[in-house]
């Protein structure tokens, strides 16, 4: 499935957000859900292997644009022939403008093969908070293949470059470099049988880019395996790992609530 | 080709501060998340497809086009969101430059690189090629950490070798790779994160007492 998707918020002049273009292909629906909201609402399964999908985010100046989405995006093996599914979301904030991308997690079910390709650019002034949580496999199964790229830009200069690979091609994501297995202090399992033996997978991992640093706290590290970083340029970002999404969701939630917004001085 | 010159550089001995630093892994052992060999497998293995990827690719990189380390630097700054990282692999850099300074003539660069440009620069100016470079970068990558292996868990050190011995291969294939991309846009260079070696940096640099710097 070919699928591309768009969304243009400008200022309406009232001092408000309206949104210039809003145009959208299943399976990438959009819909206004508040005056400067849009979620992202599941149009079928997938993204299945095979599917393009291109999602283009434009903010103009002084506009500000929250994305969130209704429900995980499930990766799906779909048919073994075709090429690797390709979820491709490109991102403009303009000066005094502020982007919000919250969705809800990536889960890399078993057999899946994705690759999410993320490109902002956030031009001087503006302002990003951009998360992205990853579940790999869904309850009791192995994670699928997923490649994660991101590159943030501000004001001209990479700000943030990253990759994850997580799943069988993946050499080592599920030791203790990347995403580890469970440390002793958190049993392993507290199950027996088939859940035994996908015991250290299921792992889930989130993080949030922010831009400026101050819409997170100030840096830290812990409780448990989530720190919260300045990076080399003008922002920051906020990692965490864990067992399964719950501990991840209890640590970055709370970031990415509209208050964090009024730490900005 | 200068194959003597290769061993020279990629020496656990030669005196760049290598042995201070245990690539991540003391924070790993401490979490409890590295307690045996097989861990210890996991570990390397995870470091060498991630971190050892980017050194490599950057190191082949800067070896390629010496002139192009500060904007090498920068690259690599974007993928080091740690800020303790970034510290050490700066400190690294200087003291590999140090080293290097009373080995062949350098050419200008920064006081403190992050370490696999200084790597890239350091090689080049040793008469080595990128992916000589990258070799040295990819295998420097996992056999500090190994080596620290031994000194955190008391590991039989015939065993941690066999593992080195095993990921030479890996090694060589990662090195070519990032060697073949040596030209590319600098965004375009390989950016594999390891994100529970950025939260166990951060961690372990607010330790009091610590064996490894980092």
């Amino acid at each position: 499935m070919k699928a591309s998707s768009r969304v243009v918020a400008e200022l309406d002049g009232l001092g408000g957000t309206r949104l210039a273009v809003l145009r959208s292909e299943s399976p990438l629906l959009l819909r206004r859900t508040a005056p400067a909201t849009v979620h992202l609402v599941g149009g079928g399964a997938g993204p299945l292997r095979g599917d393009d999908l291109s999602l283009e985010i434009e903010v103009g100046p002084g506009a500000t644009l929250e994305i969130r989405s209704v429900a995980a995006q499930l990766a799906l093996p779909g048919r073994g022939h075709l090429p690797q599914s390709r979820l491709r979301i490109t991102a403009t904030v303009a000066p005094g403008a502020t982007l919000r991308w919250l969705p809800e997690p990536l889960i890399a079910a078993a057999g899946c093969d994705h690759r999410t390709i993320t490109r902002v650019e956030v031009a001087e002034t503006g302002s990003l908070l951009w998360r992205d949580d990853l579940v790999c496999g869904r309850h009791h199964e192995p994670s699928g293949h997923v490649h994660l790229d991101t590159t943030i830009r501000y004001a001209g200069t990479t700000l943030y470059r990253h990759e994850l690979s997580v799943g069988p091609a993946a050499p080592g994501w599920s030791g203790a470099a990347v995403l580890g297995s469970t440390p002793p202090d958190r049993p392993r399992t507290t199950a027996s049988g088939p859940e035994a033996a996908v015991a250290g997978n299921g792992r889930a991992i989130g993080t949030v880019v922010a831009v400026p640093a101050t819409l997170l706290p100030p840096a830290t590290s812990g409780p448990g395996d989530f720190a919260v970083m300045p990076l080399a340029g003008p922002g920051a970002l906020a990692t965490a790992v864990g067992a399964d999404i719950r501990p991840v969701r209890a640590v970055l939630d709370p970031l990415c609530e509209p208050a964090a917004t009024l730490i900005h001085n | 080709m200068g194959l003597a010159t290769l061993l020279v550089l990629a020496d656990g001995r030669l005196p760049s501060g290598g042995h201070a630093h245990s690539g991540g892994l003391e924070a790993q052992v401490s979490a409890g998340r590295v307690r045996d060999i097989d861990d210890v497998a996991g570990f390397l293995h995870g470091k060498l497809a991630t971190s050892g990827l980017v050194a490599a690719a950057f190191a082949a990189a800067a070896c390629d086009r010496p002139a192009r380390s500060p904007e090498l630097d920068a690259g690599f700054d974007s993928r080091t969101p740690s800020p303790a990282l970034r510290k050490a692999s700066r400190a690294q850099g200087r003291a590999l430059l140090r080293a290097a300074r009373a080995m062949w003539s350098l050419p200008p660069v920064s006081r403190e690189p992050h370490q696999p440009v200084a790597l890239g620069v350091v090689a080049s100016a040793g008469g080595l090629t990128p992916v000589e470079a990258a070799v040295a970068a990819a295998h420097g990558t996992v056999s500090g950490a190994a080596s620290a292996a031994v000194r955190l868990l008391g590991l039989d050190p015939y065993a941690v070798h066999g593992l080195l011995a095993r990921l030479a291969p890996d090694c060589d294939r990662i090195a070519a790779a990032a060697a073949a991309r040596a030209g590319d846009p600098v965004d375009d260079l390989p950016a594999a994160g390891a994100p529970l070696l950025d939260i166990g940096a951060e961690l372990h640099a607010t330790w009091e007492v610590r064996l490894f710097a980092s």
